[in-house]
């Protein structure tokens, strides 16, 4: 093994990991799939969705935020997690209101493919149907409050130049909710907005005029289940 | 938007000057937003503005913070703005007849504004009176032992203009100094060894300074002393992880955010015995060679803020605080900040976010506090009572601390007993009492339930009353709450759940809409809604919540339904449907009541039925 | 397949027929339906009520009236197994955006604000089915045995989940290209 590396064990699957990775990072790298809405690429790990949730020993946690350790043995897609996943994604089906049908985010949205992928029909909770607000204000960029999931990669992943903050969460508990500072200048360019729509797992940030270029049938998620990439590399490992 | 031109600069000035006074200091955003709030009875937009113009912190942030506090509003709260404790004890004591009387007398409903923006009217979480309902706050002054009639009385006062002070009765013990002046109860009914025996301020420090910093760790270590707050973490491997790190600055945080419904001990603690909790502070800060400590300070407790800066200052006068202590080398000083409402900011990461100026949102874990904590620097918090118990074992030594309690518990443990008893409040005990002891000290009788470690611990039903209080048991914080047989259990449970929705954080999923829907579970269940696959339900949704949220508030929120689910199934099953395995919530005469009424016809029900 | 043939009822509650045209949509393979399958009360066969008792029932649309409910009301008690097709018969779909606005407000925007409007008037003939507060996923009012998602559902995942509940299958691990909520 080389200097740096570490092996841990997946689902009965010994893997070579690199130290300092997350659980997810490593998984990925050796073609196991793990769910995850609020983890995105290079960014801080927030640990917000819980959709990544493994079992390590006796111990539940998140896998995006969990650095590998030699020997770790993590529990991935055994029939309670993922019963647990399905769980998580209905529990923000009926917070929200994702009306799918009328969402230009349909087919490309990872909530959906989630939801796809542990085919949930119909949620085993109440709808909540809050009223929720949209914001059209900004030249660019619509805020879609009835689709937020509160992931915060908008928040952590689109920044000013100088690198401040545009997004923010404000108030707490079911109040919770992304906003989008429309006091700052750049919030209202249309870069911003093209890399809040590319961030947002879901139709919460759309940005104006671009909708439905890709008809439905023809979208990410139409014909590949999420995650699908990823485990295509398996073999090849 | 359109503003008041006098009031946007009146908010200008302030903030000016506010921020002049704290020199810049982002992390006192906190208190320069509890002194806006103050003056003006909210947080007015263009505060928001020029603090993150002042403060150079982005106006996002800003306005994160201010809205993430109870105390804090955008919207004005009144010139005198009653907070009133809708904790399950207090509903127990006569809260519903309290908070009429406040409607009634001040011709509004709660969570209004009076139009004249006199007074407010708003409900607040557990304040730490459990023994001494029903209890409110009024502009940081409290009110206890509420009643009808002397709500009247306060409410024509704020009518008035009147002066608050002036209908304050005397408390009990340091209560009645002239800097706290509060009309609160100590109610210490069992004094110990450790904490209100004499103490004379001071001399553990000089044991301490006297025979070294990693000696005193190893004291601790073998003493046995474990984290007094509820989680029960080793306090010497706490300090001696701190310790070892490698960094600049350290930082010792005492966590006075005492916010689990039914505790208020610390709140007792501190007022009459501050200089022990401070000292076991500088202790800790000489052990681990920090140089500054925070008490953070629920705002439920700002009352005693400016009688506990002069505690400090009395220690600084004698040398024990401040610069080169005991003309030693080692320079340690306290500063205390207050919370704003938010009851997870108990738990330490979230704590030490707040203490920063920030919205109080636990961090991901690791890094724990101890390696990068306050300002990303090594951190130990400690519960008060904590470092109470530190400073007597470096006084006293580790074998006259560990020859009381149990063997894996050692010392005492206070208590904060409330609800159905002949004497609430504080004890001191050793660990390893029965609850069957405990009712028999309190004068408990026809006990139905006792909740041992509030809301977030543990239900318990007279067959477990032998179990014992120890960490290897029944490990609690100290909350011990007794409900007696005329109690509805069900409403008990409810207000905990409530109580879980309205303080979440509501950073992930679990947490914030599990618990929401635990709650609108167990209302189907109460209305006899419920079948045997809704008990199933919840008791799954709340395992799920326990197992998946990213800290102890979800990983604990469900105990109320759960541990009542298993020690009294009875109070369920009595309500369950057992002949059907489905029922609707639906109510036809409910759902077209609105719709008729604005079509101005009578509900055709038989098309429905 | 078995010899006796699946009785079937369908109805459109609060949906727009989409999920029934989705149903016509299985083009030729309607041959090999009727072969297996007889309708009872449907729009497809026009039978207003029931004249028997159903093997399936098929329900497009969520409950926004009191008719809704009636009729659903019926088709349990006269189904063994009841399916909610469509998304508003899942979510309560498209009409469901309205749910969380007043009754008072979403009345005068239809009868007094609208654009169309001519005679201002609420509409209180008690003959009209009463509005509900809000629109009703089905599972809401009463118990659901199946749910087919999509908007319409693709005639294939309909093909596929009658097919299966003709041979008695699971519905569980449905084909991924037809399972969507578009």
């Amino acid at each position: 093994m080389e200097q740096g590396h570490i092996k841990i064990n997946i689902d009965g699957r010994e893997i070579i990991a690199k130290e300092g990775q997350s659980i997810v990072q490593a998984a990925r790298d050796n073609g196991i799939f793990i769910p995850t809405l609020c983890d995105f690429k290079s960014l801080q790990p927030a640990g917000t969705c819980r959709m990544c949730l493994v079992k390590v020993g006796e111990r539940y946690v998140s896998a995006c935020t969990t650095i590998v350790s030699q020997g770790m043995s993590v529990e991935n897609e055994s029939v309670e997690l993922k019963e647990n996943r399905k769980s998580l994604i209905e529990m923000l089906f009926v917070e929200g209101n994702h009306m799918c049908p009328s969402c230009e985010k349909s087919g490309n949205c990872q909530l959906q493919a989630l939801a796809y992928r542990y085919q949930m029909t119909a949620p085993r909770y109440p709808f909540s149907f809050t009223q929720r607000k949209i914001d059209a204000s900004l030249p660019y960029l619509v805020v879609e409050h009835n689709r937020c999931i509160q992931c915060l990669r908008c928040v952590r992943g689109v920044k000013a130049k100088d690198g401040h903050d545009i997004f923010g969460f404000i108030d707490r508990g079911g109040a919770i909710h992304i906003s989008v500072d429309t006091t700052d200048t750049e919030a209202a360019t249309e870069v911003i907005a093209q890399k809040a729509m590319d961030i947002c797992p879901v139709g919460a940030l759309i940005k104006k005029g671009g909708a439905y270029r890709v008809p439905i049938g023809e979208r990410k998620y139409d014909n590949e289940v999420i995650g699908s990439d990823v485990e295509k590399e398996r073999d090849k490992v | 938007m359109e503003q008041n031109p006098s009031l946007d600069s009146q908010v200008r000035q302030k903030v000016v000057q506010l921020t002049k006074f704290y020199q810049q200091d982002k992390t006192q955003l906190l208190a320069m937003l509890r002194e806006i709030q103050s003056e003006f009875r909210m947080i007015p937009g263009p505060a928001i503005d020029y603090l993150a113009e002042e403060l150079d912190i982005p106006r996002i942030q800003v306005e994160g913070t201010a809205s993430f506090y109870h105390f804090f509003s955008s919207k004005n709260r009144g010139r005198y703005t009653v907070y009133m404790n809708t904790s399950a004890t207090s509903e127990m004591a006569g809260a519903a007849a309290v908070m009429l009387a406040f409607e009634k007398a001040a011709g509004i409903k709660f969570g209004q504004t009076s139009e004249n923006q006199q007074i407010g009217l708003f409900t607040t979480s557990c304040i730490g009176m459990c023994d001494q309902e029903p209890a409110a706050l009024i502009n940081d002054f409290v009110f206890t032992h509420l009643t009808p009639a002397r709500v009247e009385e306060i409410v024509k006062v704020i009518k008035e203009n009147g002066s608050l002070q002036s209908l304050i009765k005397s408390g009990e013990g340091k209560n009645s100094s002239a800097l706290v002046s509060a009309e609160v109860k100590n109610n210490i009914r069992f004094k110990g060894p450790v904490f209100f025996t004499d103490y004379a301020p001071g001399e553990a420090l000089k044991v301490a300074m006297e025979s070294g910093s990693l000696e005193v760790i190893e004291a601790i270590r073998k003493s046995g002393l474990r984290g007094r707050g509820g989680a029960g973490f080793p306090t010497g491997q706490k300090w001696g992880s701190c310790r070892a790190t490698d960094a600049e600055s350290r930082y010792v945080i005492c966590n006075v955010d005492e916010g689990e419904p039914g505790t208020f001990k610390d709140r007792v603690l501190l007022t009459e015995r501050p200089e022990l909790i401070f000292e076991g502070m500088i202790i800790a800060g000489y052990a681990i060679e920090a140089k500054q400590g925070i008490v953070y300070l629920r705002s439920e407790y700002s009352y005693l803020k400016k009688y506990l800066e002069q505690v400090l200052e009395g220690l600084r006068s004698q040398n024990l605080l401040g610069r080169r202590i005991l003309k030693s080398r080692f320079s340690f000083d306290i500063q205390i900040k207050l919370g704003a409402g938010a009851y997870i900011c108990g738990e330490e990461s979230a704590l030490i976010e707040s203490a920063e100026g920030k919205r109080g949102q636990p961090r991901n874990r690791p890094p724990f506090p101890v390696v990068s904590g306050y300002l990303h620097q090594p951190t130990i918090v400690n519960n008060p009572e904590t470092f109470g118990c530190a400073a007597k074992i470096i006084l006293k030594g580790s074998d006259w601390f560990k020859k009381m309690g149990t063997s894996a518990s050692s010392g005492v443990k206070l208590l904060s007993i409330s609800g159905d008893c002949e004497k609430p409040g504080i004890y001191e005990v050793q660990w390893g009492h029965t609850v069957r002891e405990i009712l028999g000290f309190c004068g408990a009788t026809e006990v139905l339930a006792v909740q041992v470690g509030g809301p977030s611990g543990n239900f318990l039903s007279e067959k477990e009353f032998d179990r014992k209080i120890c960490y290897s048991d029944l490990s609690t914080g100290g909350a011990f709450t007794i409900f007696s047989k005329k109690r509805d259990l069900f409403s008990i449970i409810h207000n905990h759940m409530e109580f879980f929705t309205k303080e979440t954080c509501g950073f992930c999923v679990p947490c914030r809409a599990g618990n929401t829907l635990l709650l609108k579970q167990l209302e189907k269940v109460m209305i006899g809604n419920g079948t045997a696959l809704d008990l199933k339900k919840i008791e799954e949704l709340g395992l799920l919540v326990k197992k998946a949220s990213r800290c102890g508030l979800g990983q604990s929120s469900p105990n109320p339904l759960l541990t009542s689910l298993k020690n009294f199934p009875e109070i369920y099953q009595r309500v369950v449907r057992q002949d059907v395995d489905y029922m609707s919530q639906f109510n036809m005469e409910f759902a077209t009541s609105d719709s008729a009424k604005v079509a101005n016809r009578k509900p055709n029900l038989e098309i429905g039925d | 397949m078995s010899k006796t043939k699946l009785i079937v009822a369908t109805t459109s509650l609060a949906g727009c027929f989409g999920c029934h045209m989705s149903l016509l949509d299985i083009d030729e393979r309607i041959l090999e339906l009727v072969e297996v399958v007889e309708f009872n009360r449907s729009p497809i066969d026009d039978f207003k009520e029931f004249t028997k008792e159903c093997d399936l029932g098929l329900v497009e649309g969520g409950c926004c009236n009191a008719e809704n409910v009636r009729v659903l009301r019926e088709f349990r008690e006269h189904c063994k197994i009841l399916v909610a097709v469509g998304q508003c018969a899942i979510t309560g779909g498209l009409p469901a955006m309205r749910n969380g606005i007043s009754m008072k407000e979403l009345l005068e925007e239809a009868y007094f604000n609208g654009v169309t409007v001519g005679n201002k008037m609420i509409p209180n003939d008690e003959e009209i089915p009463a509005i509900l507060d809000r629109v009703y996923p089905c599972h809401e009012i009463v118990k659901i045995d199946a749910f087919l998602p999509g908007c319409a559902p693709r005639a294939d995942l309909i093909w596929e989940v009658l097919n299966r509940i003709i041979e008695g299958k699971s519905l569980d691990n449905l084909t991924y290209k037809n399972f969507k909520y578009d």
